[in-house]
């Protein structure tokens, strides 16, 4: 299995550990993920909000290198920002039949051209469909047994395009939790919005969301994230929503990758938990805890032996 | 509103009659406003918006803070009877605020043209020099107190570099943006 692979800016920057276990958990599943040379931002939130011409420009920038690069596959990307930035290139290029020779035109500038082959995908639809939550199961070494994990997708992997799961009441994500020996909180918030760019531009609003879903959460151990934006929204303001709403809301988030990393038995500096805010006590008891009955379980055999 | 172009004057589409044109189909359900999140900090629901675009009150709209507190969540577009296209719609009057330069919102209006300034530059966003531009713009000394902490635990994790804004290099992405203006000009 091969991809190329577009990473987007978070994960060079605010996002390393989201990329660090992308690669590493794709590596140990067995795919390969080709760079996207000399990629460039997609435009995130602000494209649009300034130039729909530019908005589709940039993206399409990216799926014309890959083109370049005449390897057949498909582009992974993990950011859901990204991934509906590039999506829609080939959304509404379909739709608009002189939109795609006006990009080209653009794009022509530093002789590049998109012809809309390399299909984008995100990186929970490529675990969920290509790979599978059988293929997940044989890969887990240390159970994640007694963690319950609050499965989260945020929106702009599911909407507006309905590619891999349900955009209102998405599941996709509940078999590879399970497959990895956790359990799965039951909410009904998985779709619900982080409040996402507003945290930088209305941050009362922000607030108030990720707020919503934090006591949803309650009585999980950790909070499972497919997105960067998602993940910075609900891990940093832990502290002050707690304040607000008097009462200790702190509870684990990580990257579904991490997860997947942890219980495949990565080591966690190669997950880079370390830079995860919020990876709090409880999960922390509950890895190192099974770490050891691992152990133990080790050593017993061994001794049989 | 009439513009003066190489053949004289000429009647220009007005650009807020042309976001009505997309969702005239509304009939005011209100499922749009039922389904975002949002609409309590917002003046105007979402419904009601899409009442005013279609009446093209563009005082208003131009006023309200309704559509700078869409987070593109796309609940609205998902579930609207009609099937408009109403978080597209949320985008193009952002759009259109900030180049009408009617900015209402300078936070919003300044990040969003700082952001895409640094991807000019550099090709990938740089965290550290974007949000060190971005408080520059605001030329609000209060305004970056809201965002320390968050900076400096960012910082004290190693995710944001220190690197000196480079105020004078040419942009990576010049040739593409010089070209999206030229053929945003022309249509
Ligand atoms: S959901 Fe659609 S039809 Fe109903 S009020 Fe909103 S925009 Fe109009
Ligand atoms: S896309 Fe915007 S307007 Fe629509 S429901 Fe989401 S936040 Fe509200």
């Amino acid at each position: 299995m091969k991809y190329f692979y577009y990473p987007g800016c978070s994960l060079e920057g605010t996002a390393q550990e989201y990329d660090a276990s992308t690669r590493a958990v794709m590596r140990a599943l067995g795919a390969e993920l080709v760079a996207v040379a000399d990629w460039t931002c997609c435009g995130a939130s602000a494209g649009e909000a300034v130039s729909h011409l530019l908005s589709l420009a940039l993206p399409a920038r990216n799926l014309a290198l890959a083109e370049q690069s005449a390897i057949d596959a498909d582009m992974l990307v993990p950011c859901s920002a990204c991934y509906l930035n590039l999506k829609k290139v080939e959304e509404h290029t379909r739709r608009d039949g002189t939109l795609l020779a006006t990009i080209n035109e653009v794009l022509a500038e530093e002789g590049l051209s998109c012809t809309n082959t390399v299909k984008v995908r995100h990186l929970l639809d490529v675990l969920a469909r290509d790979i599978g939550a059988r293929t997940v199961q044989a890969k887990v070494v240390r159970p994640l047994t007694g963690v319950t994990i609050a499965p989260y997708y945020g929106c702009q992997c599911l909407r507006p395009y309905e590619v891999f799961d349900d955009p209102q009441q998405p599941t996709s994500m509940e078999p590879l939790i399970e497959a990895l020996g956790a359990t799965v909180l039951p909410w009904q918030m998985g779709a619900q919005c982080c409040g996402a760019g507003l945290m930088t531009t209305k941050k009362e609003t922000a607030l108030e969301r990720v707020s919503v879903l934090l006591q949803a959460a309650r009585g999980a151990d950790c909070i499972a994230t497919v997105c960067p934006m998602c993940q910075m929204n609900l891990d940093s303001y832990q502290a002050k929503i707690s304040r607000m709403n008097a009462e200790n809301l702190a509870v684990s988030v990580l990257y579904l990758p991490q997860l997947m990393g942890l219980a495949f038995g990565l080591p966690e500096k190669t997950l880079k938990l370390h830079l995860n805010f919020a990876y709090a006590q409880s999960l922390k008891g509950k890895m190192s805890a099974l770490r050891h009955a691992a152990e133990a379980q080790q050593t017993a055999v061994g001794s049989e032996q | 509103m009439t513009v003066q172009t190489q053949n004289g004057p000429h009647e220009a589409p007005d650009p807020l009659a042309a976001i009505g044109e997309n969702i005239k189909a509304c009939m005011q359900c209100g499922t749009c406003t039922g389904s975002c999140a949002n609409s309590g900090a917002m003046d105007y629901t979402p419904r009601e918006l899409w009442r005013m675009v279609q009446l093209g009150l563009s005082d208003e709209i131009f006023a309200s803070k309704t559509f700078w507190l869409c987070s593109s969540c796309y609940f609205c577009t998902l579930r609207c009877p009609r099937g408009l296209p109403l978080t597209e719609a949320m985008a193009a009057l952002k759009r259109l605020a900030i180049a009408q330069g009617k900015w209402k919102e300078k936070k919003s209006t300044k990040f969003y043209l700082t952001f895409l300034d640094n991807v000019r530059r550099y090709g990938r966003v740089r965290e550290m020099d974007l949000m060190t531009r971005y408080f520059l713009s605001l030329k609000n000394p209060l305004t970056p107190m809201g965002f320390t902490p968050l900076g400096v635990k960012l910082m004290v994790k190693g995710k944001l570099s220190m690197q000196l804004p480079n105020l004078f290099s040419a942009g990576k992405l010049d040739a593409l943006y010089r070209k999206v203006r030229e053929v945003e000009g022309r249509s």
